[in-house]
């Protein structure tokens, strides 16, 4: 774009063959969107009609064409020359901007947190201007969600045990520390279906704190159902020996997946917890 | 360069024939995959443009009949806005020109993700289908394409219609985002040896840019359609002041995406007409690494104006004099880049070919919508102008005459790259004009509708106003005759028998697009180009 160069052929002064992973076609894009389309149909389908099939079809089509698809992935990583140091530096980059993407995503629900945190007037002038609203108990920060804080930290340090063990490539630890994470996972998720259940506020129709509080929580522990789901993948692979200490990207995009997890919990648990906790706590 | 050539012809023989199926539905080629996103942003600008041509047919008059039923008009300018914004200009410049010409561009083979690339694509083209759910269901989805809450709640929209196009964001959303992660991939990842970013073209700069925006702000709007979904179906209160909800809070997170959004709709067309100018003045661009960076700095100031599209949605006076004065500091970034398009003319020898028409077309009314921006981004000006034809004129000039005037500029500059053939110098002039006629007789009128104080949205409008808008339904129609040649050019270049030389623009084309055969074979670049 500069200096004395005339035409685009005058740039180039020579070619060497291309280090990247060409696709071949493949038809599970096309099969994939269209779950996603038949899966928010079905939710609209549930929510206005009560009928649930196209909903569960839909599921059973995500999960159907994510196996597919990266069954695939997997293949090709380990087909050797497919994934060379190029390939592997692209698929960081993707890792690394779509967990970006999730932080933003968790942005929009702690935006809507705060809004009525700092602002309670917000609420209208039907409501005292107080957080959390008045009438609202609210969960004990220190009952269940301080178990889940050190359940997801310890899960964290067990993640990262594995991770040491796999760069001295002692494949026997890795393999533990990860279903050890696994099951802290399976953990969390047990507390938060326990804590759900005994709510002391409803979620439908429960107002603008139980909204608040539902909707992050739940999008969090959606998150952590994804990342357990990744991690049990880890697992497996790990058990039959597909990460070396020099290749084991996808353990270490579910080791990245795993702490934006635990991150965001940890704002949860100080924000929605701690501080808007009522001055007399259930649980 | 003779060897060279023959290393690509000899990989090009060396492909086998794909089936019809295998080549468009299970693309894996970014080349491919841009044909497909150009044809779905041909076939929405199609459905969406047509919608406009009611609209301005039931505005010809006051009291006209077209469009008797409120609900109804209300689903045709909230179909327009969306299939207009998500369906033809992003798929345009973003999904279909920035698929073909990005790997092109860096001497890449293709794109960092082709299989998540294709996917993006049929996302996009799921949405299209429920868009027009949401168009034809029912009643129609009524809100704008703004969604406001309470006009899309349960109470004022019941029904599937406006649930369908909320989904529509969704899978539309995902589609950008995805996108945009490959592209930035490719980007940072796959540029030829020797190509640093700042030796890396400005139309790789604006789709880098553009593809952070969508991944800040995209995963926002989909929090925000998602309470939304709530509220409407799942007895939550976001935004429903029964419940202690704040409907201004869906403001806030809908512009806080909305405004990254206009520069996601602008900052590729900038690329595009950095491209043409350089090329038709035969000089390269004027302040290349002022060009990125004004790029860079418009999309960092651009996520922190949002809240001046809410100056009459009782957001305070502190607030609504800092976003005011944060609005305005766009207008430097911005006239680093208008004058330097004016400084790379200058002194070039200009050659008056289509997309040089297109490209100092757009410079101009860009330049017009600019200003009419400065004027809504006083607090106390856009306090009396915000919901009347005044901002429908200036978000025009800017998206209708700005964008598409982009779009249309990169179209003439590569259809040749893309298909083979030149289009027809008489008829792409002739398309130039009388759409450059058609549109700036469409919305010149609107500022003064505006000033007169003739509101927004509303299917009818007081005598006093018949004048200007007869004006401007004329305008409309010549618009769409104007399409009607494009559509001409369209199928000239499509039956056109002639050969393309590589670089057919010759010395002021200088990126490595040019150092391809015309039509670029479907695989290029498999033998990487090392830059000087």
């Amino acid at each position: 774009m500069s200096g004395t160069v005339h035409t685009a052929t005058d740039q180039i002064k020579a070619e060497v063959p291309h280090p990247y992973h060409l696709v071949d076609p493949s038809i599970w894009p096309l099969l994939g969107a269209v779950a996603a389309m038949t899966t928010f149909a079905g939710i609209i389908l549930a929510a206005h009609l009560h009928f649930y099939y196209l909903l569960g079809a839909g599921l059973i089509f995500d999960g159907t064409i994510m196996y597919v698809w990266w069954r695939d992935v997997v293949r090709e990583a380990r087909t050797p020359g497919m994934h060379q140091i190029v390939t592997q530096v692209g698929l960081r980059y993707g890792m690394a901007l779509f967990i970006s993407s999730e932080v933003m995503f968790f942005v929009s629900f702690f935006w809507n947190y705060f809004n009525y945190f700092f602002y309670p007037d917000k609420m209208g002038t039907a409501f005292a201007a107080v957080w959390p609203p008045q009438g609202i108990t609210t969960i004990d920060p220190f009952a269940i969600p301080l178990f889940n804080t050190m359940v997801l930290l310890l899960s964290g340090t067990t993640v990262t045990w594995a991770h040491h063990c796999l760069l001295e490539n002692d494949q026997k630890n890795l393999v533990r520390g990860l279903g050890i994470t696994v099951i802290l996972g399976l953990m969390f998720l047990c507390g938060q279906a326990w804590e759900y259940t005994h709510s002391p506020f409803p979620f439908y129709h429960g107002g603008i704190f139980a909204s608040s509080f539902f909707i992050a929580t739940g999008f969090h522990g959606l998150h952590v159902i994804i990342g357990t789901i990744f991690l049990i993948v880890c697992y497996f692979r790990a058990k039959s020996g597909q990460f070396s200490p020099e290749r084991h990207f996808g353990f270490e995009a579910a080791a990245w997946y795993w702490h934006f997890v635990d991150v965001v919990w940890l704002f949860l648990f100080v924000c929605i917890y701690f501080l808007g906790r009522s001055a007399i706590v259930a649980g | 360069m003779s060897t060279t050539h023959d290393t690509r012809a000899h990989a090009d023989h060396g492909h086998h024939k794909q089936s019809f199926v295998q080549r468009w539905l299970m693309s894996t080629n970014h080349k491919d995959i841009g044909t497909l996103y150009i044809t779905m942003a041909f076939i929405g600008a199609c459905v969406g443009g047509t919608l406009s041509m009611i609209m301005r047919q039931q505005l010809m008059y006051p009291h006209n009949d077209w469009v008797t039923n409120g609900n109804t008009w209300n689903a045709i300018i909230t179909a327009h806005g969306l299939l207009m914004i998500f369906w033809f200009v992003m798929p345009a410049l973003i999904g279909g020109m920035g698929n073909w010409f990005v790997p092109l561009m860096l001497g890449a083979p293709d794109m960092a993700f082709p299989r998540l690339n294709n996917m993006s694509f049929w996302f996009l083209a799921c949405g299209f289908v429920f868009v027009m759910l949401g168009l034809f269901m029912g009643t129609g989805t009524g809100a704008g394409w703004t969604l406001y809450p309470p006009l899309d709640n349960a109470q004022y929209s019941p029904g599937m219609a406006t649930d369908f196009s909320l989904f529509s964001l969704h899978l539309a959303g995902i589609s950008s985002l995805l996108g945009a992660i490959n592209f930035i991939a490719t980007i940072l990842n796959m540029r030829a040896p020797g190509m640093t970013m700042h030796k890396m073209p400005l139309f790789c700069w604006s789709i880098l840019v553009t593809a952070f925006l969508l991944v800040l702000a995209i995963p926002v709007l989909a929090g925000a359609v998602t309470m939304l979904i709530m509220d409407r179906n799942f007895g939550t209160s976001f935004f429903e002041p029964s419940g202690g909800g704040d409907p201004v809070l869906f403001q806030h997170l809908f512009w806080f995406f909305g405004h990254p959004e206009v520069y996601i709709m602008i900052l590729p067309a900038f690329g595009i007409i950095s491209h043409v100018v350089s090329t038709f003045s035969k000089k390269p661009v004027f302040g290349y690494l002022g060009m990125a960076y004004a790029m860079v700095i418009i999309g960092f100031v651009g996520f922190v104006v949002w809240a001046h599209h809410m100056f009459v949605s009782a957001i305070g006076t502190d607030s609504k004099i800092y976003f005011e004065v944060a609005t305005l500091v766009i207008a430097v970034p911005t006239g680093i880049k208008v004058f330097s398009w004016i400084a790379t003319m200058w002194g070039g020898s200009i050659e008056f070919k289509t997309p040089m028409l297109w490209a100092m077309g757009f410079i101009f009314l860009f330049v017009l919508g600019g200003a009419t921006g400065i004027v809504l981004a006083n607090a106390a000006l856009d306090q009396e102008l915000h919901n009347d034809y005044f901002l429908i004129a200036h978000f025009h000039y800017v998206l209708s005459m700005g964008a598409a005037f982009g779009i249309f500029a990169g179209f003439y500059y590569w259809i040749g790259k893309m298909t083979g053939h030149q289009y027809p110098e008489f008829w792409g002039k002739v398309h130039f004009w009388s759409f450059f006629i058609g549109v700036n007789l469409t919305f010149f009128p609107q500022h003064f509708l505006g000033l007169a104080g003739m509101p927004r949205r509303y299917p009818d409008y007081a005598d006093a106003y018949a004048g200007w808008n007869y004006v401007s339904s004329v305008g409309s129609m010549i618009s769409g005759l104007s399409t009607l040649v494009f559509f001409y050019v369209l199928y000239r270049v499509f039956t056109g028998k002639d050969k393309l030389a590589d670089n057919y623009w010759g010395e002021g084309a200088t990126t490595l697009e040019w150092a391809v055969p015309s039509p670029a074979p479907q695989h290029t670049f498999l033998d990487v180009p090392v830059i000087r």
